[in-house]
């Protein structure tokens, strides 16, 4: 479990970052933390693996204050995969790049392979198995990044903006796995624009906007609320956006699931018979 | 004439065991707002480093074929002869300012190529108008949002008036809202100066409203070229990973189960939920 309360956050003598933010995140959940440009959210998440430390108020990892514990031992946890996966990349090959932390927390040489050549697959990376990270293609390169995090097979893994740079299947293969991880009980935190993705997985949604939040709920309430969205800089997800315009038909207005979608439209249908 | 003609374009990067680009021949005529889209590594990126000459000239490596960009053969040209003609927007607006105003970063290629001051005022004015960033012109660009950055590096290419401006995922790092705001920009530039918009993206939900020539790539080849609406409800172009937008999608689910909307497949949700109100709006 992730709790922080009341934290606040000033980059050297700049604005605060973030204004007294507190937010419960229970094992086994998915929240996509969402709003614009600058509004805080990937400097909330980077206190959920004591990359920040709070400059008020405090962070409790599974109990253990983050200011108690080193980020190393923190990061067995708390998987990060950064927005840009330049931040994140070194190693001379992409079998390198994902062995690295495994080497690190001491797994045995059988245990890397096995975990190196799962990931691989899982990420449709393995034909880049002995190439340099940096001659892949920015969505490539980021796959690498995720796939080093998930070899580790931490219990709560933190996405920032996962979905850049992606393409609907890979879109799809990270939707299909953040579901998987929920079976298992794993916590995902993602930061995200992608509107569509996030009406996709239908996760619990936190708004934020100038270091603050201001919105916490289901995606499906907090997707369907234009007034919301727009003070957060975020449009409606494309299914949204049809049903709010067929108000005039008293349709409902809370719809981002394009099967419940053609339901109710075909139930229209029937009636106008 | 055609602003852009390719013919059976190959290109293989430095070092790569096989090429980008296979045999690629297009046309884009001048006006045109072009989006090419396809799944990764499919070779979008490296078609619109073509355009500009930035392959071979700059990335080296084997190209094949012939292309012609503003009547310009790019092969036997400079990249920074093409700035003049063409314009290029990349994903991270960062990586491309530097300056300590944002109107000397728009100035910028303008200096390079020698232009008088007075013109070099007027080009610079018109650019960060058309853009909407007049007002805060006198602002380091590494202060303001992301999505002005990108604002910024738009009226840049913009004050050089190129014929075509060539964007790869201009709006990926940014906010939905502010993302919108950009294609808007774009697509009014295009409206109303007829620049010749050729656009990369994988989010078509925001984007095909805007085209009126859509390019889907696929391991180097362009598989399917022409009508948006047309090649958005081709079960094809799904197959091949493309994402079809939400509207379109749900229109092509209810023609599936009868219920008929007219012939025009829809690209946004302005057009779909139009076309639901004519169908069910009168009992």
């Amino acid at each position: 479990m992730i709790e922080a309360k009341e934290i606040s956050f000033s980059y050297l003598n700049k604005v605060e970052a973030l204004k007294g933010v507190s937010i419960t995140i229970k094992d086994g959940e998915f929240v996509a933390i969402m709003g614009q440009n600058g509004a805080g959210k990937s400097t909330l998440v980077k206190h959920f693996n004591g990359l920040l430390k709070p400059s008020k108020g405090k962070v409790l990892v599974d109990g253990v204050e983050t200011t108690k514990s080193s980020v190393a031992a923190l990061a067995r946890n708390v998987g990060f995969v950064f927005q840009n996966p330049d931040h994140q990349l070194f190693s001379e090959t992409v079998e390198e790049e994902i062995a690295f932390a495994l080497k690190n927390f001491g797994f045995t040489p059988e245990v890397i392979e096995q975990r190196v050549t799962w990931a691989l697959n899982l990420l449709s990376l393995t034909q880049y198995r002995k190439t340099s990270p940096f001659l892949l293609s920015g969505g490539e390169r980021k796959r690498v990044a995720l796939a080093s995090v998930l070899a580790w097979d931490p219990k709560t893994l933190v996405l920032d903006e996962p979905t850049i740079g992606q393409d609907h299947e890979q879109k799809e293969i990270l939707r299909q796995f953040i579901m998987q991880m929920q079976t298992q009980k794993k916590t995902v935190v993602t930061v995200t624009h992608d509107v569509e993705f996030v009406a996709e997985c239908n996760p619990r949604v936190v708004l934020m906007k100038d270091g603050k939040i201001v919105a916490d709920g289901e995606g499906k309430e907090i997707l369907t609320d234009p007034t919301l969205l727009e003070l957060s800089s975020i449009v409606l997800p494309q299914i949204a956006q049809v049903f709010n315009k067929l108000a005039p038909l008293g349709f409902p207005k809370d719809i981002i699931d394009i099967y419940e979608a053609k339901q109710i439209i075909l139930k229209a249908k029937e009636k106008t018979r | 004439m055609a602003i852009i003609e390719t013919k059976n374009l190959t290109y293989t990067y430095p070092g790569a065991t096989k090429p980008s680009i296979v045999d690629v021949s297009i046309k884009v005529e001048k006006g045109e707002f072009v989006l090419i889209t396809g799944p990764s590594g499919c070779g979008k990126t490296t078609l619109c480093r073509t355009f500009n000459g930035l392959v071979p000239h700059f990335y080296q490596g084997e190209l094949k074929g012939e292309i012609s960009v503003a009547g310009i053969d790019t092969l036997k040209h400079h990249t920074y002869e093409m700035a003049k003609h063409v314009g290029l927007v990349f994903q991270n607006p960062e990586n491309q300012l530097f300056a300590l105003s944002i109107e000397k970063d728009v100035a910028f290629g303008l200096e390079n190529v020698g232009v008088p001051r007075e013109e070099m005022r007027r080009k610079v004015d018109w650019a960060l108008n058309q853009t909407g960033i007049y007002d805060i012109r006198e602002r380091s660009p590494h202060e303001i949002s992301g999505g002005q950055q990108q604002r910024v590096a738009i009226a840049s290419v913009l004050a050089m008036e190129p014929e075509v401006i060539v964007l790869d995922e201009p709006t990926s790092f940014l906010d939905p809202l502010s993302a919108e705001k950009i294609f808007e920009v774009i697509y009014k530039l295009n409206q109303e100066q007829g620049i010749t918009v050729i656009l990369v993206e994988h989010r078509l939900d925001l984007t095909a409203k805007y085209t009126n020539h859509l390019i889907v790539m696929d391991r180097g080849i362009v598989r399917l070229e022409g009508d948006p609406r047309q090649i958005l409800s081709n079960e094809e172009t799904r197959l091949i990973g493309v994402g079809i937008p939400k509207a379109t999608l749900l229109y092509q689910m209810l023609k599936k189960e009868g219920l008929n909307l007219g012939d025009k497949t829809p690209l946004s949700s302005e057009e779909l939920a139009g076309q639901l109100l004519e169908a069910l709006g009168h009992p």
